[in-house]
């Protein structure tokens, strides 16, 4: 079911609700537009606040109207596609949408006081600026529906996260973010290359009119050369985008140098968006993109998802840098992701799908506890974390709620994922898959366990005087984001029915 | 000229695209010097203006403004989109060479070994 939503006619009464997708891309550039024009960092963060809890709203507006009525398609300026740029919610990037939104707007108090401390006065409000500008992106990344336009937007916001990442506090912040701009261009340029080549074969950017034409133009069976050299340049480019490992070469210190928000902030949103656009051209762009031709890309990507799940795990085990421990759980965690995809049945994608979700409050979780240990002690070094949940109790129990997600514990959001990935590599009868997923979880085990075991049993070795609970708005982020982790290990309408509405989705569109 | 020269040099777009592409691509690799890298960097984007616009033309093909003496035109629409691609370019590049600056303020160099052999315990 289709629905034109725009300007026909020039004297249409603008009715809010048909305007919804233009907004959820609107509100935040006039948001950041209005922050690089304050100078007061407090005045900037309140104009972030309160733009960022605007958007989860036109979220959920758009996701209800996607389940009552369908697929909205709208014009942006009133353009009819496939020649203007049209932005098209279903149900995969209405989940998408909602769910970098509410992340965004749950981490956001926890923005003041974190950047306050770790980026230099005069710069804030421009951070506020850059987040908003960020967010912007990516919004814009899940939104539409044209291929040249993802572009635009994946540049918006890489751009500013490039900016964001340098500005934290030590001298290698600066270096992660060189090399972040080196390889995020790089997988970018890729992925225009291969937009380009899917341009000169069909003659539109509209995605599903490339679907269509790809079918018309006989493209398919068997598929042309061109359109593989197409789909190998978008999956290089994205899988660099998304630090599918061993493309993930950016990703640890990008995490581990940024300014604490900057991270939970990124951890949460910026690899997701990567997979979601992934999903998108392996699912629907490309008609059964996964099994295209003689090219074993499903086998491909399900052994780099298992070589980042046990790799980057056993790596994550020998790190003495907090964040970077977490930065490469990261990379492992993608690999539940891309397996979820790989897998490509209901339960296996429904897995893949909201791990997303599971994935991003979980690791915000872990990244504001660190954060908020940070404001108070100054160090992220494992071995300064002893003995301090006598000093912050609080934020030690938020850190191992958000461990035992992590580990993939049952009652936690984190088991909901596997559970599913273990469902869905059974019917596909690889036994073997739910072996890697079990060791995968208990080296989890091994690198939480050692943080939380420090924190909670040893006693202080360095000087924790100055370590006490973190200010109040650190703990309220802390605090809904553990009650999100437990509250979606049992509730799981949110994600996982969201999720599974979104593989049966896309598996219907004949996936394999 | 034999059949398979003629279409080497019909095709000669994509080769001089698929140089740059690859020249970029190597010095990106292989430079440690990281304005050297850049400049890689935007040899690699540029030679995708090239991938874009040369398809767009068509010979003989005329700007896409409708006039009776004229029927057949170039496709405008890669040029518009290789504009959006310079712009984006153009901010990498830019914001990269500031990177390198400050990189040389923190670390007195821009070779990428002797930044890494400063070695930074974080």
């Amino acid at each position: 079911m289709l629905r034109a939503v725009g300007s026909d006619v020039a004297f249409t009464v603008l009715s809010l609700a048909d305007q919804l997708p233009g907004l959820q891309i609107v509100v935040p550039l006039v948001g950041a537009i209005v922050c690089a024009f304050l100078r007061r960092g407090t005045v900037a963060w309140v104009v972030a606040t309160i733009t960022t809890f605007a958007l989860p709203v036109i979220a959920f507006g758009l996701l209800r109207e996607v389940q009552a009525n369908g697929v909205v398609s709208y014009r942006m300026g009133g353009w009819a596609p496939p020649f203007g740029i049209e932005f098209r919610i279903d149900l995969l990037n209405a989940y998408v949408l909602l769910l970098i939104t509410s992340i965004s707007a749950v981490v956001i108090p926890f923005a003041k006081k974190s950047v306050a401390v770790e980026i230099d006065s005069d710069k804030h409000a421009w951070t506020y600026a850059l987040y908003l500008l960020c967010l912007a992106g990516l919004i814009g990344m899940a939104i539409t529906g044209d291929a040249f336009n993802i572009f635009v937007f994946m540049e918006v916001s890489s751009l500013a996260a490039y900016i964001l990442i340098a500005l934290g506090t030590h001298r290698l912040a600066l270096l992660s973010a060189y090399q972040y701009l080196v390889l995020g261009t790089i997988g970018a340029t890729f992925y225009v290359i291969g937009i380009g080549f899917l341009y000169s074969l069909t003659g539109t950017l509209n995605l599903a009119d490339m679907t269509s034409r790809m079918a018309e133009l006989n493209l398919l069976d068997p598929p042309s050369a061109s359109l593989l050299a197409a789909l190998a340049f978008i999956f290089v480019g994205l899988a660099l985008k998304l630090a599918l490992f061993p493309l993930h070469a950016w990703l640890p210190g990008a995490y581990a140098h940024a300014p604490s928000f900057i991270t939970v902030f990124l951890a949460a949103t910026a690899t997701k968006v990567a997979v979601y656009l992934l999903v998108r051209f392996l699912y629907t762009v490309f008609p059964a993109g996964l099994a295209l031709g003689d090219v074993p890309l499903r086998e491909i990507v399900l052994a780099l998802s298992v070589a980042a799940m046990i790799g980057a795990s056993l790596v994550a085990v020998f790190q003495d840098n907090l964040k970077r421990m977490l930065a490469y759980s990261s990379v492992a965690q993608v690999g539940y992701m891309t397996l979820g995809m790989a897998l490509a049945n209901e339960a296996g994608l429904a897995g893949g799908l909201v791990h997303l979700f599971n994935h991003a409050i979980t690791k915000s979780l872990l990244f504001v506890a660190v954060g908020a240990a940070l404001y108070r002690m100054h160090s992220c070094r494992i071995e300064d974390w002893s003995g301090l949940a006598r000093k912050m109790p609080f934020t030690m129990a938020a850190f191992a709620i958000g461990g035992l997600s992590m580990v993939g514990v049952p009652g936690t959001a984190g088991f909901i994922t596997k559970w599913n990935l273990a469902i869905g590599a059974l019917e596909l009868g690889h036994w073997w898959l739910v072996g890697l997923i079990m060791l995968s979880s208990f080296i989890a085990f091994f690198y939480i366990g050692r943080v939380v075991e420090l924190a909670w049993m040893r006693a202080p070795v360095s000087d924790l005087d100055d370590a006490r609970p973190p200010p109040l708005s650190m703990t309220i982020t802390m605090l809904a984001l553990a009650i999100g982790v437990l509250w979606f290990g049992f509730e799981t309408t949110f994600s996982l029915e969201l999720a599974r509405d979104a593989a049966r989705y896309l598996l219907a569109r004949g996936a394999l | 000229m034999s059949p398979a020269l003629e279409a080497l040099v019909a095709s000669y777009n994509h080769w001089i695209t698929i140089f740059l592409m690859v020249a970029g691509l190597y010095t990106v690799i292989a430079k440690d010097n990281m304005i050297k890298k850049l400049v890689g960097l935007s040899l690699f984007q540029t030679s995708v203006y090239l991938l874009y616009l040369s398809p767009g033309k068509i010979l003989g093909g005329t700007a896409p403004i409708i006039a009776p003496e004229f029927d057949v035109y170039s496709n405008p629409l890669p040029h518009v989109l290789i504009l959006t691609a310079i712009v984006v370019g153009i901010a990498t590049i830019a914001l990269g060479l500031a990177l390198v600056v400050r990189i040389h303020e923190a670390y007195g160099t821009i070779e990428e070994d002797q930044v890494f052999a400063a070695g930074d315990n974080e």
